[in-house]
C-alpha cells in the first residue's frame, strides 16, 4: 500500500476495495452492487488519474466480502476493475472481474419488440462472447451487443 | 418430451425432432383416436392466425379434446389491461396445456416460465414459430425418406422470413446442402452464415435461381413483402425473380418437392399446382398430423 493515491481515502481494516473503475461508470457500479442497500461504511472517490483509464473511481467498502457471481456484475461496466480484499489493512486477495455466463437484470434488450420491454419482465441474457461483450437475450434470441449495451 | 414446452425449434435435440417426426407418421396413419378424451387445450391467440389455429384445433378435435380460448387480443381481458402473466396464470387453471400466439418476441419463453401447465409456442412475433418448422421437417422426411444430405434452396425473404430460420437452424444437424436465393436486400443473415461455417455446412447465395434449379432435393419458397423494401422501384425490379412457373420444373429431380409455409401470394404460380411436384397443401395437412404428435408427447400420452 504504498500508492499514495489510494491513501488519499481512508484505509480500511477489513473489507473489499474496487479499483480502476472507469469515472463514468461509478453510480452504474455502486447500482449494480446495489451498496446503497447496505448499511457498512464505504467511501467513494471519483476522478483520479489513471494511466490506464484517464479517469477512475475506486470503492472502499467496510465488511463486505462478496461473492464471485455476485462482483462479477460490474464487469459489463468496469471491465478493468480490479479487487482487494483487505483483512487488518493488508491486502490478502487481488482478483480480476470477468464477465459471468449469465447476466440477470442489469441490462435492456435492445429488441423493442422484445416481451422484456413490453412486459414487466426481468431480462436474461447467455453471455456469448465476452471479450467484445455479447449477449443473446433469453426470450427473443436476439443479440445486444457492446455498442447498444444500456444499463437498466 | 413430457412436460416440456415447446417454444423453440432450438429446443429438441435431433433425436427429439426424429421422435416427433415418427409420431406424426404414426397420426398420419391413424389420424382419429380418442387419446385427449377429457383434457382441455387452450388456444390462446394474442393475434389472429386463422390457418395455424384451425391447425391446432384440427388437431385436438380429431383426438377427442376439448378447446378453450379466444382467436384475438380485443376479445380477451388483454383490453382491459390484463398482463400477460395474469392472463397465463388464469388460464393455466383451466387447461392441461396452452397453445399461444402473441405479437411480441420472446412471449412464449415468458409464458412457459409463469405458466403451471406446458406452453407451445405457436409463433411469438418474429422470433419462432416451432410447430411450423417441425411440420417442414416431417414434410421434407415423408416425401425424400430421409433427413439426412439433402440440397435444399431457400427462396425470397431470407432475412426477416422467421420459418427459413428455423428450418436453417433444424436441417443443419443433417448435413445439408443450402442454396440462398433471394433479392440483395433481403440476403440471409450474417449470424446463420456464421452458424453454418461453425458447423461446416456448404452453403450457396445466388440472387437467381432459374439455371440451378436442376439440383435441388427441396425447394421452399417463401413470400416477399413490398413494404420489407426501402425503395419501393427495387421491389419493382425483383419481385419476378422469384416466381415459380411451372415451365422451370422441367429438367428437375424426380424426388423434388416443391414447399411453402402459405399463405401464397403470388409467389408460385398457380400453374405449379397440378404438378406432382408441388406439396404445399400437402404440407398444411401434415400440420395436423405434427401437431397431434407435439401435443400427445407433452401431455405423455405418446
Amino acid at each position: 500500500m504504498t500508492d499514495k493515491r489510494i491513501l488519499s481515502v481512508s484505509a480500511i481494516k477489513n473489507g473489499t476495495v474496487i479499483d480502476h473503475i472507469p469515472a463514468n461508470s461509478l453510480f452504474k457500479v455502486i447500482s449494480i452492487l446495489e451498496l446503497d442497500k447496505l448499511d457498512t461504511q464505504m467511501t467513494f472517490g471519483t476522478n483520479f488519474i489513471s494511466k490506464k483509464l484517464g479517469q477512475k473511481a475506486l470503492i472502499k467498502i467496510s465488511n463486505k466480502f462478496f461473492e464471485d457471481a455476485e462482483i462479477d456484475k460490474i464487469a459489463l461496466v468496469a471491465p478493468e476493475a480490479k479487487l482487494n480484499i483487505i483483512e487488518d489493512y493488508q491486502v490478502i486477495e487481488k482478483r480480476d472481474v470477468e464477465v459471468p455466463d449469465k447476466i440477470v437484470g442489469i441490462v435492456k434488450c435492445m429488441n423493442p419488440n422484445c416481451v422484456t420491454n413490453n412486459e414487466n419482465v426481468l431480462t436474461k441474457f447467455d453471455v456469448i462472447s465476452k471479450k467484445e461483450v455479447t449477449l443473446k437475450c433469453c426470450y427473443c434470441e436476439k443479440i445486444t451487443d457492446q455498442d447498444h449495451l444500456k444499463i437498466i | 418430451m413430457k412436460n416440456k414446452s415447446l417454444i423453440s425449434i432450438n429446443d429438441y435435440t435431433p433425436e427429439e425432432l426424429l421422435k416427433i417426426i415418427d409420431i406424426a407418421g404414426e397420426f398420419e396413419k391413424n389420424p382419429v383416436q380418442d387419446i385427449l378424451r377429457g383434457k382441455v387445450i387452450a388456444t390462446l391467440f394474442f393475434e389472429p392466425s386463422t390457418r395455424t389455429r384451425l391447425s391446432f384445433e384440427s388437431a385436438v378435435n380429431r383426438l377427442g379434446g376439448r378447446i378453450i380460448g379466444f382467436t384475438d387480443a380485443s376479445s380477451s381481458s388483454v383490453k382491459k389491461g390484463e398482463s400477460l402473466k395474469d392472463t397465463i396464470r388464469t388460464v393455466s387453471n383451466y387447461s392441461d396445456l396452452i397453445v399461444m400466439r402473441h405479437p411480441l418476441d420472446g412471449s412464449a419463453r415468458y409464458a412457459s416460465e409463469v405458466a403451471t401447465v406446458p406452453v407451445v409456442n405457436a409463433g411469438d412475433g418474429a422470433n419462432q414459430h416451432p410447430t411450423q418448422c417441425l411440420l417442414d421437417l416431417f414434410s421434407i422426411k415423408k416425401t425424400q425418406g430421409t433427413l439426412e444430405n439433402l440440397n435444399i434452396f431457400l427462396v425470397g425473404d431470407l432475412k426477416y422470413g422467421r420459418t427459413v430460420h428455423s428450418l436453417l437452424m433444424a436441417m443443419s444437424n443433417f448435413n445439408p446442402t443450402f442454396n440462398f436465393i433471394s433479392p440483395e436486400e433481403l440476403r440471409i443473415p450474417n449470424e446463420y452464415k456464421l452458424f453454418l461455417d461453425k458447423k461446416g455446412i456448404k452453403y450457396y447465395e445466388h440472387l437467381d435461381f432459374s439455371d440451378i434449379i436442376s439440383k435441388a432435393d427441396i425447394v421452399y419458397m417463401t413470400r416477399i413483402q413490398r413494404e420489407r423494401f426501402s425503395d419501393p422501384m427495387e421491389y419493382e425490379k425483383v419481385k419476378n425473380s422469384y416466381v415459380l412457373h411451372n415451365y422451370m420444373l422441367k429438367d428437375t429431380k424426380d424426388n423434388l418437392k416443391i414447399l411453402h409455409p402459405l399463405p401464397r401470394v403470388n409467389e408460385i404460380s398457380e400453374d405449379v399446382d397440378e404438378n406432382e411436384k408441388a406439396y404445399y397443401f400437402t404440407q398444411a395437412l401434415n400440420g395436423v398430423f405434427t401437431r397431434q404428435a407435439i401435443i400427445s408427447s407433452i401431455l405423455g400420452l405418446k
